[in-house]
């Protein structure tokens, strides 16, 4: 529905979009025993890591090729060869992955190409599985790059297998949480299938306390469950991000594919469930029954606070789309959508127009809202404008439990829910006695006769509480010789 | 790398205030310091990261990176360096470029988003600075700035620190270039006072600086500008009219001490904030400098009466803790001066340090440790995460002291850590934050929550949630284990 219209500034101001190589180092992240390495000069990781750490508050593996302004110009093999090896030995990870940036790529590395060197110079990294895929800095953003990610992981790993009937394989957006995905496979399971999740973030990245030290990721999808993808007898994906990825597993295995447009809300959970249900021939557990009685009250009791607010909202596509329309559905007006990318996902927002831009967009569109939404990077716009701001998406740095909070499925529908509604009422304007002031003409129309400007005199000076300061004496000196 | 950038680099390496530069033959000398990175097994940030770190506090400035989105994108908003006046260097302004950008250039989107910001937030100058791709592209920032500052006429000043030039330090010292080149005595002070002096590397995380100036103001010292916490840009072109120059940050940016020695005879120190030992040091430094430069004799005097009042203050605020924290046992992984001025500090609360780290120190820093812990000083050149997990898992430190992204090594191996880096929310400068650092190390020792998450799972498996990664143990194992132990037996031991 909604149309989308581009930026047409040069400078981005307080930018919404992060970096292609970041999304996919995202991705990796949820495999098991995985080193992600970005392709190029230090920062480019460093930056990524710093992000990580401060929404996840998790120690995060994200190593760098570290090229230099040498390397950057002849070519980067020796640097891909050092960092296989050197993570090879510190970490001995089951999976390297590596994603290029915007240096190497404008330089044109191929590193597909070194990587088929590297397996004939290297032995050592027979058993070590390497997974690249190409992200430059200067196309696309976050989405685009998990996207890219998953999709590598798939054609690289997976082959076709015979198809187990109660299989299936799960395939997150990024913007889902380690919770959202926790809350997926319990469905998936409710309904007696064995979901493969691709890729798992839920084991890596949820805040648990491993007994040991690991140089590497600590949980995620583990090799054998990614190969073992090729037998599932459905795809389901959640986020337009996700179709790519469903596509070449389509082809590769032959699998039928859904993509979920989004699993926040009503309606498209009862969707999901329905399908869960065919599939397994199960019919939808009573507890699931009940949690979409729960989110009916929530809705009920939440629309209150949402209905007709005016709401000024930026994230990534899908993200976008999930709390867009949630908030549509309870009433709110999207007022100001503000995106990264292009994405099918657009088309659906319940929305006029979405503006590929950046919070500097945000604000000047958002004054007239009631409620700001995007990730932690909107404070300062909030603070500006002495508006609330929902916290959503990455990152969020400035609150912790990010791993935690869940948005899909009938009970992270209703979270969202509450949380949306609370922000509302707490700050929620309160009244005050001078809030409804006469006109001058009204008061001059009360006060004509003389009789009645004495009783309206009469009438401020008995207030006895003086905790309205409308009705103290002006004067007081008045007062002292009153009390005298 | 353009050859100005080259000549830069050069000229950095050069320096004369570097101990260990003076140690090399002239030709070792030009071949400059940067080590080179370890492809796999690196951390750190690039140079760009240093040359925004240096300078994004000039808080009056709008601070815009020409490169694609990954250099701002990811990295805006990281900091905090209290300002008390603009917000505007809080403000991410990147020019995003796209594909088209670097098969053409982003000459012209660059100049278009100098005009943008000017037009809209209408800074008294704004910084530009140079990344990877724009750089590899040959995008020549310099002479955008150039033409954009005669344009709109307002100081446009190119900040050419691309991420591959080199690490982080570099970058710092590449951003004090910039000022070198560009602002530093551009612009003359209203006024000037026999008591103007300019601080160095000092950043204003948190308001650190603010728990410092009110010992200045009282004794009627004037920071003229600081550089570059809570800056203003005409503070920082008028510059060369102090006195006197004091260096916080060890060597992050000593070029522009060195060179504004050179070339208006203001002399420097190196000096802490941290500790109340060196932050007395400090202001006896400071005012000893001054009245060499010809302030009044009195100021020496103010000085001590000032230190004693203050110290006697601080001990007794800390006096408390002290007795609480005496004995125990800090791990320290930070870098540069941090390495030596907390230790100090440390130390005055009655600490030991079991290890400091001295990855980014320089030959004076590991002097200083060297001086201040005695011969067996436990530096710690490069520790890995796991052996620094190990360490506290083990029980050999009471508390890490680091950066947050290292914060997880503590935390996993239940140990409590505190910031003691950028992202940290408490300031620890002068007395003030001595008092502050002392509490927050109690605060973070003695909170009972250790105890609780020490607490082994009474399942057996000490409370690990790994059973998410392995198989989940069969009931009858589970039972078969319970009846063990409860025998007193390993579980290997009875048979199923």
């Amino acid at each position: 529905m909604a149309n989308v219209v581009e930026s047409k500034k040069a400078c981005a101001v307080n930018p919404l979009k992060m970096s292609q190589p970041l999304g996919a180092s995202f991705a990796f992240m949820g495999l098991d025993a995985c080193m992600p390495v970005m392709h190029g000069s230090q920062g480019c990781t460093s930056f990524g890591l710093v992000l990580l750490v401060r929404h996840f508050k998790e120690a995060i593996p994200l190593q760098t090729t570290a090229m230099n302004e040498v390397t950057s110009i002849l070519g980067g093999y020796d640097n891909i060869e050092a960092a296989l090896v050197n993570i090879y030995k510190r970490a001995a990870p089951k999976v390297i992955a590596i994603c290029s940036t915007g240096l190497t790529e404008t330089k044109g590395d191929d590193v597909d190409g070194y990587i088929v060197t590297v397996r004939k110079r290297k032995p050592e990294l027979a058993d070590t599985e390497i997974i690249y895929v190409s992200t430059p800095d200067y196309v696309g953003g976050f989405e685009d790059g998990y996207q890219h990610a998953v999709t590598a992981i798939v054609k690289t790993l997976v082959k076709p297998l015979p198809v187990r009937a109660d299989q299936v394989t799960l395939l997150p957006g990024s913007h889902l949480t380690p919770a959202d995905i926790d809350e997926l496979r319990e469905i998936i399971e409710a309904f007696g299938l064995n979901p493969i999740v691709l890729p798992d973030i839920s084991g890596s990245l949820d805040g648990h306390i491993p007994p040991d030290w690991r140089g590497t990721t600590i949980g995620g999808t583990t090799l054998e469950q990614i190969r073992a993808a090729g037998a599932s007898a459905l795809t389901i994906g959640i986020g337009e991000q996700t179709r790519e990825a469903a596509l070449a597993l389509q082809e590769i295995a032959g699998t039928p594919m859904e993509v979920y447009e989004r699993l926040t809300g009503l309606e498209v959970n009862d969707r999901l469930l329905q399908r869960l249900s065919a599939l397994s021939g199960n019919p939808v557990p009573a507890k699931y029954r009940r949690q979409r009685s729960q989110l009916l009250d929530a809705m009920l009791d939440g629309h209150f606070y949402t209905g007709g607010i005016k709401v000024a909202i930026a994230a990534e596509p899908d993200l976008l789309l999930a709390v867009g329309s949630l908030l549509h559905e309870m009433g709110a007006e999207l007022r100001c959508c503000i995106s990264t990318t292009k994405s099918a996902a657009h088309a659906l927002l319940p929305a006029e127009q979405v503006l590929l831009g950046d919070l500097e967009d945000l604000e000047q569109a958002a004054a007239d809202c009631d409620l700001l939404v995007t990730h932690s990077h909107g404070r300062q716009a909030a603070e500006r404008l002495h508006k609330p701001l929902l916290r959503i998406g990455f990152p969020v740095f400035d609150r912790i439990g990010n791993a935690h909070r869940r948005m899909v499925g009938y009970r992270g529908t209703m979270d969202l829910i509450f949380s949306i509604a609370n922000l509302m009422l707490e700050n929620m304007d309160h009244h005050h006695a001078g809030d409804w002031p006469l006109t001058p003409e009204a008061l001059r129309a009360a006060t004509t006769t003389s009789a009645r400007m004495a009783d309206v005199t009469v009438t401020a000076g008995s207030c006895s509480t003086g905790s309205c300061g409308g009705c103290a004496p002006s004067n007081p000196t008045d007062l002292a010789e009153a009390s005298v | 790398m353009s050859v100005s950038l080259k000549a830069k680099i050069a000229e950095v390496f050069e320096e004369p205030g570097c101990d260990k530069n003076q140690g090399k033959s002239e030709k070792e000398r030009k071949k400059g310091c940067t080590k080179q990175l370890n492809p796999g097994a690196a951390a750190g940030g690039c140079a760009f990261d240093g040359a925004k770190i240096a300078l994004q506090p000039i808080a009056d400035v709008a601070h815009l990176v020409h490169g694609p989105i990954a250099c701002e994108g990811n990295s805006w908003d990281n900091r905090h360096s209290a300002s008390s006046h603009s917000q505007i260097y809080r403000s991410g302004f990147t020019t995003d470029i796209n594909e088209l950008d670097v098969i053409y250039g982003g000459e012209k989107r660059l100049f278009k988003s100098i005009r943008e910001i000017l037009e809209k937030y209408d800074p008294p100058a704004i910084f530009v600075y140079q990344t990877c791709v724009t750089a590899l592209v040959g995008d020549d920032i310099e002479a955008v700035c150039q033409r954009a500052s005669e344009k709109f006429g307002k100081p446009v000043i190119p900040v050419n620190a691309p991420g591959f030039a080199g690490p982080k330090n570099l970058g710092n010292k590449l951003g004090a270039e910039a000022l070198l080149d560009y602002v530093i005595g551009t612009v003359e002070p209203e006024f000037t006072t026999p008591y103007d002096i300019n601080i160095i590397g000092e950043y204003n995380l948190v308001g650190e600086l603010w728990q410092v100036k009110p010992l200045l103001d009282a004794l009627g010292i004037r920071v003229l500008s600081c550089i570059s916490g809570d800056g203003r840009y005409n503070e920082v072109a008028s510059a060369h009219r102090a006195k006197v120059n004091m260096m916080v940050c060890s060597k992050s940016m000593i070029n522009i001490a060195t060179k504004m020695e050179q070339r208006w005879g203001i002399p420097y120190f190196e000096g802490s904030f941290y500790g109340i030992g060196d932050m007395s040091d400090t202001l006896r430094q400071i005012a000893k400098l001054l009245v060499q430069q010809g302030a009044p004799d009195d100021l020496l005097e103010r000085t001590e009466r000032l230190i004693e009042v203050e110290e006697a203050r601080a001990w007794k605020r800390i006096a408390h803790y002290k007795q609480r924290l005496a004995g125990k046992r800090v791990l320290l992984i930070t870098g540069g001066v941090k390495s030596w001025s907390v230790v100090a500090a440390l130390q005055e609360g009655g600490m030991e340090i079991v290890g400091t780290s001295i990855k980014k120190s320089t030959k004076e820093d590991k002097e200083k440790i060297k001086e201040i812990m005695g011969d067996d000083a436990h530096m710690i050149d490069d520790m890995t995460p796991r052996e620094m997990y190990a360490m506290l898992r083990d029980a050999r430190a009471d508390i890490m002291l680091s950066g947050g992204r290292s914060q997880f090594v503590a935390l996993k191996a239940r140990m409590p850590w505190l910031d003691i880096n950028q992202e940290r929310y408490y300031p620890y400068g002068g007395y003030e934050g001595m008092v502050e650092l002392v509490k927050q190390i109690d605060r973070a020792l003695f909170n009972p929550v250790w105890q609780q998450v020490r607490i082994a799972a009474p399942w057996g498996d000490d409370g690990e949630t790994l059973g998410a990664v392995q198989p989940a143990a069969k009931p009858l194992d589970f039972l078969a284990t319970a009846a063990a132990r409860s025998l007193g037996l390993e579980p290997e031991e009875v048979p199923v």
